[in-house]
């Protein structure tokens, strides 16, 4: 929150080595407890789990990225499953080359999917999906391109609030309908499934799992520098100026176009780094990750953890998905009821996420940053318009 | 709103008696039944060998029963009791057991099994004789109707019989409708085996008629008639004939495509229109709109289930029932969470889609998550047939004229009404409409039940399209929320526009490419479009929508 | 054309001004739906000069600080800034950092930053993303914000978070930020709504001293702080310039006093 980074001691000891040491020791307890210590034991931690967590900091990381354009720049998105979808799909496709003959098909060169459609080659678009290298460019690449074509039209014609949100919402319902489709080559209904191996280890293996996991802490690390650089340099503030003030960065001298759109591609590109990190930790990729309902779910991991600060978006994300997994278990039906209330409650009564309620918590044991109290309970001065 | 209501139970209601016309049956028939009972008397006891001309007596008789009779006869099913020459009409159910009713009255009759009853024995040649008996008294009837029934059928797969008596009948056939359809029919048969003259001359009456079986017979005539000589003024008159018929097809087609379009057009605007007023003119994003449409469709069920017995009259029930259910709906979420949320649209969007999933869940909860059978009433059923080829299905009908009646009712209730007069300062400028004595918060909550209340209407409407499930209202919403920009926000009329442009194009779209891949490039053409113009098609311009 | 795509090579400095003139506004027309905001109006503002615009509601003031900022394109007429500079084909970034500065009627600032930043994001430099993610504040960069804090009165507040200050002090951070800038041409709207007699003082001395250095023009409905700043005014009235000329020529204009000192003149 910019009561933590608006002031220089604070700036010291910022939220980023906070949540790099958090994420490391948990990672280590987890890979230590995993590894060391036997079934049954206390201090053992599943593989169920693990693999569990992994997904949780995958949305952490989805959490993030929309936190950037919403949180900072004022955007709100409600298509950024679409970039995740994106990023999971490149590496679906990698997963899809990977299995070889393998499939129920034997064929050594298309996946099942396209023999059972009586395809004879590979469509242009798969070209080099079995590339290693090629794969981890087009995780960036294709989410990137997607939100550059789309943020480019949509803000150079100043399209913003709530029409760009609608606009958001439709682009991934188009998704959704076009990766429906068989014609389009991506496994129509049934996506990408039954992934053999990843760089050549087991899916199945618990060690690969974990070394899932381990890779996802670290991508949600990096990802957490790289968001807090650019919010903590002076772009990060022109970014919190549009949100602020648009009209007025522009008679600044900036073009908050071009800083939207570079944004939403950074955005967009992390969103699809954590698709593509999800996808082989849960087997499947499908175009129900196009739908809107899940791009509205991000959002509310954000909006419940705080927006506006980089950790709440990571306390949101795993907060409501450990929820949502308890709840789903005991009582499915009561989800939908709890997630509903969530977003009116959240709206209503927690403006500022739990990320705004710890930050009063910490300003009430330390009294000596009077100042930042009195910008916290400030309610009007950094809504988003 | 009351004018509203009356309004359209005024018309629904006279679509429903125009629907319901029955046809005045035909005078007296006492004497022709009491000569059928006799003939039919004769019946068991007649010889396989004098049953043909008792047969042509029992249809001379032209009563009422004569055609059932016929054809139970025809089928085998004609038996007569044993023990008392009863005629029955007999249907075995299992081995050696057969359910009766009485062959005149209809009246059903204790089962019996086999030995007790014996049947009237027909042969291959008596069955061909009653059906060209049965067609022929059909082209005989009374009943113009079914004459004009037997008439196409008779286009349709032509017999001999039958045309035997349609030439016969053709002079005299008083219905000026009729006797074109039957010298179609004759025309038909000299384009097989007439002389060139007679093949001409039945060309030039064939020709503008779009009846398949006459774009089949010019067709297969053409097909011989190029094999005899190549440019003959048959072969011309034929391929110029087959142009105009093809020619007038692709206008039709294009009417069709125009009809569907203007009926799913119909549906965008019936599911935007009340969008258009919470968005539009309130500028409150409301993302449970189409739950709002849900509520409404299951308003229809549950006066459904409630009044098995009224399903005529369910439609006109559910209307005001489920405008009153979606308008307090829409009126608690205002007063319980958006009035809080004044001024800040993204949180609005977030709080009721989060109500948008409540209601989903609750509609889970209650009804039960599978889809909910609601009736279509007999009148919303059948087609107004314009011509062979095109026709307009009535629920579509009614669901664009009753599209359009909501639409202008809502237009005259923001133009004419002292609430539209409220509605429209407050929009416009809420602090000075305060200071006129306007209670804005008032307004708000009304102007929202309205929207709502619409999206409840829509719903009813929805209820006999699609499936009525919890799903119902998230299907709508983005399209609502895509016309309602698409036209231009606050613009009541863009609405409509953009409704039905929509509509129509998807429509012309389908043919070539599929549902699927017409919807999606209806969507990626409007974010598009959307794009370069903001503010829609019709934008309201001037400094005050800055 | 002197402007590459990203403005850059535009900066004040190199404005011709040959003429000694800044502005040329030409048969400038604006319509909002039938209605007239502007109708061929024509104004010049020569380098360095205090103008003051002044006419009733409606006479088209904020719609031509709209139209030079590039915020409304005219239906036709020119505005040119300096020699060559054309404006009409420029949007609203690339004005400003060719040099015009623009306060808005309604105090807007960066609330959630902080006044030294508000103050940091208007300086004038290089304002391509590339620049601004990797951007160290060099020692006269915040030399010049200091400078600008001192002239605002602003130093003790200066890391507030800028949504805490007054309406004032807004108004203040607002000019800090334009001038932070450096522009060549300053369009003031309204600078001394709900100031108090002493903000308002300060205010007046503010914009003199900026004459000279800067153009500066001023749209002020306040009469006596007009009077005390004016050394020129123009009245707009129906979109068109009515009068111009010292503040004693305009009260002497019997149009003026006809169609807008009329029910005024009391005050004058």
């Amino acid at each position: 929150m910019n009561t933590l980074l608006n002031y220089p001691v604070l700036k010291k000891l910022s939220s980023l080595h906070w949540v790099i040491a958090i994420l490391f020791a948990s990672t280590l307890y987890v890979t230590v407890c995993n590894l060391f210590f036997a079934e049954g034991t206390l201090l053992h931690v599943s593989d169920y789990t693990v693999s569990l967590l992994g997904k949780y900091l995958c949305y952490a990381l989805l959490a993030l990225a929309v936190d950037l354009v919403w949180g900072y720049c004022g955007i709100l998105s409600l298509g950024h499953g679409a970039f995740f979808a994106l990023g999971g799909y490149a590496m679906g496709m990698y997963l899809m080359r990977q299995i070889g003959d393998r499939g129920v098909y034997g064929n050594p060169e298309l996946p099942d999917f396209m023999v059972f459609l009586n395809w004879t080659e590979l469509p242009w678009y798969w070209a080099g999906s079995n590339n290693v290298l090629f794969m981890i460019v087009m995780v960036f690449v294709g989410p990137g391109l997607l939100a550059y074509l789309f943020g480019s039209l949509a803000f150079r014609s100043r399209v913003s609030g709530v029409y760009l949100s609608i606009m958001t919402q439709a682009m991934t319902y188009a998704l959704l309908l076009s990766f429906f489709r068989n014609e389009m080559g991506f496994g129509g209904n049934n996506g990408l499934t039954d992934f053999k191996e990843i760089f050549a280890y087991s899916l199945q293996s618990p060690d690969t799992k974990l070394a899932l996991f381990v890779a996802t802490a670290i991508a949600l690390a990096a990802g957490y520098a790289v968001s807090h650089f650019i919010m903590n340099s002076k772009m990060g503030r022109v970014i919190t100026a549009i949100r602020d003030a648009e009209d007025r960065v522009r008679f600044v001298g900036y073009q908050p176009a071009h800083f939207k759109v570079w944004i939403f591609v950074v955005s967009a590109m992390l969103a699809g780094l954590a698709g593509a990190l999800y996808v082989p930790q849960v087997g499947i990729i499908n175009p129900g990750e196009f739908s809107p309902l899940n791009s509205i779910e991000i959002v509310i991991w954000v909006a419940v953890g705080g927006r506006g600060t980089l950790y709440g978006a990571l306390i949101g994300a795993v907060v409501v998905s450990y929820a949502k997994t308890r709840f789903t278990a005991i009582m499915p039906e009561a989800w939908l009821f709890a997630l509903g209330g969530l977003f009116v409650l959240s709206t209503l009564l927690l403006p500022k996420g739990l990320a705004g309620l710890l930050d009063k918590l910490l300003n009430q044991i330390s009294p000596r940053q009077t100042e930042t109290t009195a910008n916290a309970e400030k309610p009007a001065a950094v809504e988003v318009k | 709103m009351l004018r509203l209501f009356s309004l359209l139970v005024f018309c629904l209601m006279s679509w429903h008696v125009a629907a319901d016309d029955h046809l005045a049956t035909a005078g007296n028939e006492q004497q022709a039944e009491t000569t059928l009972a006799s003939l039919l008397k004769q019946l068991p006891n007649t010889k396989l060998n004098k049953m043909a001309p008792l047969i042509k007596k029992i249809a001379a008789t032209s009563a009422p029963q004569v055609p059932a009779i016929l054809e139970t006869l025809q089928a085998g099913e004609l038996y007569y009791l044993k023990a008392n020459k009863q005629l029955v009409h007999a249907q075995r159910t299992q081995h050696k057991k057969y359910d009766l009713t009485d062959l005149l009255s209809n009246a059903p009759l204790p089962s019996v099994t086999s030995s007790a009853i014996k049947k009237v024995r027909t042969n291959n040649r008596i069955r061909r004789q009653i059906g060209d008996l049965l067609s022929n008294m059909e082209l005989n009837a009374k009943d113009p109707a079914i004459r004009l029934e037997a008439v196409k059928q008779l286009l349709d797969s032509p017999n001999k019989v039958g045309i035997k008596s349609v030439t016969l009948l053709h002079d005299n056939e008083p219905q000026s409708k009729i006797r074109e359809l039957m010298s179609v029919v004759l025309a038909v048969e000299q384009l097989k085996a007439g002389t060139e003259a007679e093949k001409l001359a039945a060309v030039s009456i064939l020709t503008g008629r779009l009846e398949p079986a006459v774009k089949n017979a010019l067709v297969k005539a053409l097909d011989n008639s190029t094999a005899l000589s190549d440019k003959s003024e048959l072969t011309r008159a034929l391929s110029h004939a087959i142009d105009k018929i093809e020619q007038q097809g692709d206008l039709y087609q294009i009417a069709d495509h125009l009809f569907f379009g203007l009926s799913l057009g119909s549906v965008l605007l019936l599911s935007a229109i009340g969008l258009a007023i919470t968005f539009g003119v309130m500028g409150v994003i409301n993302m449970a709109h189409g739950e709002m449409m849900m509520l409404g469709a299951y308003t229809t069920y549950v006066i459904q289930q409630t009044f098995p017995t009224l399903i005529e009259y369910s439609l006109l029930m559910a209307i005001p029932a489920a405008f009153v259910v979606s308008g307090l709906v829409g009126i608690i979420i205002e007063r319980g969470v958006i009035r809080f949320l004044k001024g800040r649209p993204l949180e609005t969007l977030l709080a009721t889609f989060g109500i948008s999933l409540i209601l989903q869940q609750l509609v889970r909860t209650i009804f039960s998550p599978l889809n909910r059978q609601v009736e279509a009433p007999q009148w919303m059923s059948g087609s107004l047939d314009i011509n062979p080829i095109f026709s307009l299905t009535y629920n579509r009908l009614y669901i664009i004229l009753f599209a359009l009646m909501v639409f202008f009712s809502l237009l005259m209730i923001l133009k004419k009404s002292s609430l539209g007069l409220h509605v429209r300062a407050v929009s416009q400028n809420r602090d000075m409409a305060r200071a006129l004595s306007i209670k804005s918060s008032w307004v708000d909550a009304i102007t929202f039940g309205l929207g709502s209340g619409i999206a409840g209407i829509a719903g009813v409407a929805l209820s006999q399209l699609t499936n009525v499930g919890p799903n119902l209202g998230q299907a709508y919403i983005i399209d609502s929320f895509l016309v309602v920009v698409f036209g231009g926000v606050g613009n009541l009329w863009g609405t409509l526009v953009a409704a039905m442009t929509l509509g129509t194009f998807n429509k012309f779209l389908e043919p070539s490419m599929g549902p699927v891949l017409a919807n999606i490039i209806v969507l990626v053409g409007l974010i598009l479009f959307i794009q370069k113009r903001p503010k829609g098609l019709f934008p309201q311009k001037g400094r005050a929508a800055e | 054309m002197i402007v590459d795509s990203k403005g850059a090579l535009l900066s004040s400095q190199d404005l011709n001004t040959k003429h000694g003139m800044i502005l040329y506004v030409e048969g400038v027309s604006v319509s909002f739906d039938g209605f007239k905001a502007l109708n061929d109006l024509n104004l010049y503002i020569k380098d360095g000069e205090l103008r003051c615009l002044i006419g009733a509601n409606g006479a088209g003031k904020t719609t031509l600080m709209d139209v030079i900022t590039g915020k409304t394109r005219p239906d036709k007429g020119k505005v040119n800034f300096g020699q060559q500079i054309d404006l009409l084909t420029l949007n609203e970034s690339e004005i400003a950092r060719a040099g015009i500065g623009r306060k808005f009627q309604k105090p807007t600032v960066f609330e959630a930053l902080s006044v030294f930043e508000n103050i940091e994001l208007s300086l004038s430099g290089d304002k391509g993303i590339y620049s601004t993610l990797f951007h160290k504040l060099s020692g006269a960069q915040k030399d010049k914000i200091e400078e600008v804090l001192y002239t605002i009165g602003l130093i003790a507040e200066r890391n507030y978070p800028a949504g805490r200050l007054s309406h004032g002090q807004k108004q203040w951070l607002e000019i800090g930020m334009l001038l932070a800038a450096e522009p060549r041409l300053l369009l003031v709207d309204e600078p001394v709504a709900g100031m108090t007699a002493q903000e308002t003082e300060r205010t007046a001395e503010l914009l003199t001293s900026l004459a000279g250095k800067h153009s500066v023009v001023v749209v002020e409905h306040d009469m006596a702080f007009v009077r005390s700043i004016a050394r020129k005014v123009t009245v707009l009235h129906e979109g068109s310039v009515l009068a111009e000329g010292s503040m004693d020529e305009i009260q002497e204009n019997r149009a003026v006093r006809e169609v807008y000192l009329g029910e005024e003149q009391a005050e004058l």
